[in-house]
């Protein structure tokens, strides 16, 4: 066991390898800035509170979907009896107008790739 | 056919007529025992479906907690699938899709297309309905015709109806145009074969339609369709649509698509676009359970046919001939 | 145990890197039609099925045949197969794994796969053939592996295992039947629906499999100290025999009826297959050498003196494995769809990207396939040393 040193610096290194996503993400998120994100609307109020889309406006968005699409419920009432039709582009792109600004910036930044639904759904305000 | 849109609560006396046959013939034990299988084998699907939901969304909180709420509905429903597939799996409408209308709801969409104007107008010749349909829906015009998709198209007769064509039948006939299309029908085989419910048959209203975001491109569904109806996206459809419609999405590569006899304007009480755009007039759009329906009015004194009816499939398009 | 594929002399690695540079061909195609979809193959809205789902339907046969090979071993106590079973089972293992990448290659989102466990729908045959398939695999790999690992031990296989063995066997059978009701289950398609389909899929893997399995057999006399022995290859010959027998004698059924009824929608696709339709015979010349092969074979076998030459045996099992892996391939997918539901002809030839990706996937097979035959090799060299 003449090589235990080796070994051991082997392992360290290995080790240090392994867990480079985990501390790059903690040194990256620590020195990066979160974006500001223009919201760009008159609206006040979002279909549901602010904290709740922000964490799950893609669960929201999935069901959204399911309703639309398998169950022909379209329509969505708020807390406050306010309805709005379950959609994508015609309610939330109506007032989030800037996907650019809204969407990509904190898509981005969070490291999500361009979700799919792009890839058919048309951005409304798109020039 | 406007404004039977609204008609969705009605079921007429006339109904009663149609309930008839096919009932009466499910003998109770056979019945019983199909779906007795059919809860078996969906327990074990439903074991699997619903821990694996459990394990992906162990989230608490919010969307979360209501989403597996939802499950439980949705294995439920899934039950109740795989009883009807079963005891459809056994019991098949009988005969040539005499007795077909379906019985359980107050709405069952219907298309009667009369192929006796059709084509016959100044416009015909760049047929508007086929137009208006293919641009409100991003339908891609691509030049191969291995690769083509479409919603709607002509053919003529003897194409339509192969079985229903013979050596000295009328020119006229023989090459006259028809209008094809998913058939939505009553017993649809793609529905049948589709392994994850991406096609479905919407009960409310017996829509066949397609939910493209779970559609995995086997082309199961392809090859159960006897109508040809359906169409794969072989290649990517954005380059060949010459004008997109923003308010409608297109379809991404690898998944099947097809009419859906215009679900989304129906939800605004409109009837599907080629009915609005057909300057003849020739196709008619309505509830077939609504017997004050014009669909019903006009099949009770015309001669109507569906495509190849000794399938069992029970098409909801009819024509006119 | 797996180490002992690690240890080969330079034909083995030679081979070994041939099969994987079969196999990056296959994948750096595979990428290409990830990105640009299957338009790259010669499939069309006509025919939406095509080479890919032809090997699926064929390599379901090679896989349920193992049981070929275990039912006279364990049911019947014919210790002449007694070496030949991990073969058969090793066999299945590989064909199965190429099953699912030929379903896997396919799809147009594959990456949606799991929406078949996450959506589970039991009104699909396609649902059952996935837990049969997938059943299929796992048994065979836990027989497999359990009874060389007892081999190589020099004991007898544990209890335990004993009824999943016996399960094997009726497992076999269903993964054949469930993908011969993907196709006869759908009424529209005259040319599949005919309830002679899953006795004609029996058939004809009961005579592919194991006509491969007898060459594989014979490879392996010639290339290691384990010598399958002239008994068992003659007794899977008279399988081989039967089957193809059958297999004829049902595909001259379906003739028969096909053309004796004279019904149109029934008869086009034969007369397509056999002689063209409308002026098209993309298949014809393909059936008919599969047609002279199968007939040729069937002359080689059923006489007892060709049977017993092992030179002649071995030619006619290469002409059982391509003239079933003609008509079941291509044959019968292909022509499903010819004439398609307008009564015209769009024909359908694989582009050369889509067969550069199936024998990929092939060579995933026999990589497999050599690895695990490998390890067999292996242990019962040392047995023979010691």
């Amino acid at each position: 066991m003449r090589d235990t040193a080796k070994v051991i610096i082997g392992i360290l290194v290995f080790l240090v390898l392994v867990t480079t996503p985990f501390w790059y993400g903690k040194i990256a998120a620590e020195s990066g800035k979160p974006p500001v994100l223009k919201v760009g609307t008159a609206e006040k109020e979002c279909v549901m509170s602010k904290d709740f889309m922000r964490a799950n406006h893609m669960d929201l968005l999935n069901e959204w979907r399911d309703h639309v699409v398998r169950e022909a419920d379209r329509v969505y009432v708020r807390e406050d009896g306010r309805r709005f039709d379950k959609s994508l582009g015609n309610t939330c792109m109506k007032c989030h107008t800037d996907k650019k600004e809204f969407c990509d910036k904190c898509h981005s930044y969070s490291g999500v790739k361009e979700p799919f639904c792009w890839d058919c759904h048309n951005d409304p305000n798109a020039r | 056919m406007r404004g039977e849109g609204r008609v969705r609560t009605c079921i007429g006396e006339a109904d009663d007529c149609y309930v008839s046959s096919s009932r009466a013939q499910r003998g109770d034990l056979p019945d019983a025992l199909w779906k007795g299988i059919a809860v078996g084998l969906t327990l074990l699907a439903m074991t699997q479906n619903a821990l694996l939901k459990a394990i992906v969304e162990d989230k608490k909180m919010g969307v979360k907690r209501r989403d597996f709420f939802k499950i439980a509905g949705v294995t439920a429903l899934s039950a109740l699938t795989a009883t009807k597939a079963v005891s459809a799996f056994a019991f098949g409408p009988s005969g040539h899709g005499g007795e077909t209308v379906s019985k359980d709801n107050a709405v069952r969409w219907a298309m009667v297309i009369d192929t006796r104007k059709c084509g016959k107008g100044a416009q015909c010749k760049n047929c508007p309905s086929l137009r208006a349909c293919h641009e409100a829906h991003n339908v891609p015009d691509i030049p191969n015709k291995k690769h083509e998709v479409k919603w709607i198209w002509q053919d003529s007769y003897d194409h339509a109806f192969p079985t229903q064509t013979h050596a000295l039948i009328k020119d006229e006939l023989k090459t006259r145009p028809v209008m094809l299309l998913c058939n939505h029908c009553d017993n649809p085989p793609c529905v049948r074969v589709c392994p994850t419910k991406a096609t479905f048959k919407r009960e409310q209203d017996g829509l066949v339609m397609m939910d493209q975001h779970r559609c995995i491109g086997c082309r199961y569904c392809m090859s159960g369709c006897p109508y040809g109806a359906r169409s794969f996206n072989w290649v990517e459809p954005k380059p060949h649509i010459k004008k997109i419609n923003r308010a409608y999405p297109v379809r991404t590569l690898g998944v099947v698509e097809k009419c859906t006899f215009c679900a989304e304007r129906l939800a605004k009480n409109q009837g599907p676009i080629c009915v609005e755009a057909c300057p003849e007039k020739a196709i008619v759009f309505g509830n077939l359970n609504d017997p004050k329906s014009e669909v019903r009015k006009i099949l009770s004194v015309s001669d109507s046919v569906r495509r190849k009816p000794h399938l069992g499939t029970s098409p909801e398009v009819y024509y006119i001939m | 145990m797996l180490e002992k594929a690690l240890v080969g002399n330079k034909k083995y690695w030679m081979f070994v890197f041939f099969l994987l540079v079969i196999i990056g061909l296959g994948f750096l195609t595979y990428l290409c039609q990830l990105s640009q979809g299957l338009g790259i193959t010669g499939m069309s809205r006509d025919v939406s099925w095509g080479l890919y789902i032809a090997q699926f339907t064929f390599l379901v046969g090679v896989a349920a045949s193992a049981v070929m090979v275990v039912l006279p071993y364990y049911l019947h106590d014919y210790k002449a197969f007694g070496k030949l079973t991990v073969l058969g089972e090793f066999l299945a293992i590989a064909s199965v794994i190429m099953c699912m990448l030929f379903i896997f290659v396919d799809m147009g989102q594959p990456f949606r796969a799991f929406n078949m466990i996450l959506h589970p729908t039991p009104g699909s045959v396609m649902f059952w053939d996935m837990v049969s398939l997938g059943g299929y695999l796992l048994l065979n790999m836990l027989i497999g592996w359990t009874c060389l690992e007892a081999e190589r031990k020099s004991v007898p296989p544990p209890k335990w295992i004993k009824p999943f063995i016996y399960l094997s066997i009726p497992w076999a059978v269903s993964i054949h039947t469930v993908t011969a009701f993907l196709y006869c289950g759908i009424g529209g398609r005259s040319f599949w629906f005919t309830a002679i389909m899953a006795p004609r899929f029996l058939s004809s893997a009961f005579s592919a499999g194991p006509a491969l399995l007898i060459i594989f057999a014979l490879i392996i006399r010639r290339i290691s100290h384990f010598k399958p022995g002239y008994e068992p290859i003659q007794k899977l010959a008279q399988i081989v025999t039967y089957a193809i027998c059958i297999n004829v004698f049902f595909v001259l059924l379906e003739i028969f009826t096909v053309f004796y009824s004279a019904i149109p929608e029934h008869m086009h696709h034969f007369k397509y297959l056999f002689v063209g339709l409308h002026g098209h015979t993309g298949l014809v010349p393909w059936m008919w050498a599969s047609t002279v092969l199968c007939l040729f074979a069937i002359v080689l076998l059923v006489n007892p003196k060709t049977r017993k030459k092992e030179h002649l045996l071995v030619i006619a099992c290469v002409a059982v494995f391509i003239g079933t892996w003609i008509d079941k391939g291509m044959g019968l997918v292909v022509t499903g769809f010819i004439p398609n539901p307008f009564d015209t002809v769009t024909e359908y030839m694989p582009t050369y990207r889509e067969v550069l990706i199936a024998l990929g996937v092939y060579g995933i097979g026999a990589l497999i396939i050599t690895v695990l035959y490998k390890i067999v090799l292996a242990i019962r060299d040392r047995e023979i040393a010691n």
